[in-house]
């Protein structure tokens, strides 16, 4: 890993005026309004705020180009299978798919104006800011490797998952309440996964990654929804006989209530 | 008032579903079916994924049934051995379809699968039920006399081996095609999340020559035995029961089912069987378009299963 350091402060030397202070002066804090997300009978999503602000020490000058900050929420990693239709014999069969190994299952990049004008494409492509950024590892015959920006099946995948809110990037997400002060709302679908989330908050100036921050929280199922759903996880032939007796039960019941001779 | 399904992993509206149940509910009790083959499609269209929808469906068919079963038993309108024969293959079927539907859950064909499945089983059996229907209503209206069952004319089943005789029902069958008609509808059934009522009623009344008296308070115990072990074996290898969407629909089943069956006592049986016919057939045509309409997206996403 120590190549790396020098090789960021060269890129980051190289994107800033001459003038500038060094990289290290600015601290980015972090926090979320909730770490622990619960999932009961009456869940239909929710919505975190990430809120935080950059603090400099006195010596340092604020930066002239302003601050920029990318926040990336990735969900649970899942292994998903994307299915491709085709029509055989009249009728729309899935001909193809390509598994997606260990992505995440929820996906957010929150930022406070378009990438593209954040950084340049390369820095980007190496921090994996972004959607377009993300490695997606997909299984071939025997390899895992990272999917083809324009491989169909990442594309379908990209919109498949954004249509349902599970994978989103906002470049209007994130807004500067004062110029060190920040503020975002991570939106989570029903459909959001149960799960560790991490959070990975990174500050740029001039087009460069000044330093990052982490966060993270869970979401849990908890009360009557956590007892179902392990119950059925974990003893399948008890929770079937147990809802096969609760139908009975339910049907009897009918018959009684309803008793007409 | 929003409720989030815990297997489904979706917030779905309880009176939502609660109404469903009520409607289907109607509609099985007026004919005397469980009404699932309607039941799993609404359940897809509102967004459960077909196989959680196909598996819990078996619940609530089975609360069905087991009402309707039980009232039938208090008029003594049901053949219990008929009904034991007919449970040896339904179980057998039931197991089968079973494993069937978790290797094509496997390989990705499932919704595929229960899409031709509804398209043909549904449009045939339709098909058949209208015209039968119309037949015997035109028979009517030109004042010939109802001939559902012609006593002596044998076809070739009645001379298969293993002969037994059902008091109640009062028939003289071989064990055979009694077992293979429980076998096919426990397969059917578990494949598709349909109690399979509107198959096994024709089909013992047609070829077992079975009373119009005994045959639906039959076909119900069938139907709640094979239904209710499908949701065992459906929570033991796949793990996709929803209890908490199955209980809701029984609930509002169950009651639909009261009203309908007296709504149903006021129709006559021909058009009865027309209009269960036009129904079943509709279900089936919609499904056919479906799979030959160009879809609005060629792709789609499912968590890869473990093992797979």
């Amino acid at each position: 890993m120590m190549w790396r350091f020098p090789a960021i402060v060269l890129v980051a030397f190289a994107a800033l005026p001459a003038s500038a202070p060094p990289a290290a002066a600015e601290r980015l804090i972090a926090s979320l309004s909730n770490h622990r997300v619960m999932v009961t009978s009456n869940f239909t999503g929710d919505e975190l705020v990430l809120f935080g602000a950059i603090e400099r020490d006195a010596a340092t000058q604020p930066h002239r180009g302003g601050y920029d900050i990318v926040a990336t929420v990735t969900g649970p990693r899942q292994n998903l299978v994307t299915f491709r239709k085709a029509r055989v014999l009249g009728i729309w069969v899935n001909v193809d798919s390509r598994v997606f190994e260990n992505v995440p299952a929820y996906l957010a990049v929150l930022a406070n104006r378009p990438l593209a004008q954040i950084a340049n494409a390369e820095t980007l492509r190496r921090l994996q800011v972004g959607l377009d950024n993300t490695v997606l590892n997909q299984r071939a015959a025997v390899t895992i490797a990272d999917s083809a920006r324009d491989d169909p099946f990442r594309v379908a995948f990209l919109k498949l998952t954004a249509r349902q809110g599970l994978y989103r990037e906002d470049p209007t997400g994130l807004t500067f309440l004062t110029p060190a002060l920040y503020r975002a709302s991570i939106p989570l679908p029903a459909q959001a996964p149960i799960g560790d989330y991490e959070v990975d908050v990174k500050l740029f100036a001039d087009g460069a990654l000044i330093t990052r921050t982490p966060s993270a929280f869970e979401v849990y199922k908890a009360g009557i929804e956590q007892s179902v759903s392990a119950a059925a996880r974990d003893h399948g032939i008890l929770y079937g006989l147990a809802t096969a007796m609760m139908a009975l039960m339910t049907g009897w019941f009918a018959s009684v209530v309803f008793r007409r001779d | 008032m929003q409720i989030y399904l815990p297997i489904a992993d979706l917030p779905v509206n309880i009176f939502v579903i609660l109404a469903m149940g009520f409607a289907v509910g109607f509609i099985s009790g007026m004919f005397g079916i469980g009404g699932g083959f309607l039941m799993t499609p609404l359940l897809i269209f509102l967004g459960v994924t077909p196989a959680v929808a196909v598996a819990s469906v078996t619940g609530h068919i089975a609360a069905a049934s087991c009402s309707g079963a039980i009232s039938y038993w208090r008029r003594r309108a049901l053949d219990l051995a008929l009904a034991f024969m007919l449970l040896g293959g339904g179980i057998l079927g039931t197991a089968f379809g079973v494993w069937v539907f978790t290797t094509l859950r496997t390989i990705g064909q499932l919704d595929l699968t229960i899409g031709i499945a509804y398209v043909l089983l549904l449009s045939v059996v339709g098909a058949l039920m209208v015209t039968e229907s119309v037949r015997a209503i035109v028979r009517t209206r030109q004042g010939k006399p109802v001939e559902l069952r012609r006593p002596g004319s044998h076809t070739w089943f009645h001379g298969l081996p293993f002969k037994l005789r059902f008091k109640r029902s009062r028939i003289y069958v071989s064990a055979i095609p009694v077992s293979a008609i429980g076998f096919i509808i426990g397969f059917v059934g578990a494949v598709m999340g349909i109690g399979g009522g509107f198959l096994l009623v024709p089909m013992l009344i047609y070829f077992l020559r079975v009373p119009t008296a005994t045959v639906i308070g039959t076909s119900m115990v069938l139907t709640l035995v094979t239904m209710a072990s499908a949701t065992v074996m459906h929570a033991a290898t796949n793990h996709l029961v929803d209890a908490v969407l199955a209980l809701i629909l029984m609930v509002g089943g169950v009651t639909g089912a009261q009203f309908g069956a007296r709504a149903g006592q006021k129709i006559s049986g021909e058009h009865l069987r027309l209009l269960l016919g036009l129904l079943v057939l509709a279900v089936g045509v919609r499904f056919a378009f479906e799979l030959v309409l160009t879809p609005e997206d060629l792709y789609v996403i499912r968590p890869l299963e473990s093992g797979a």
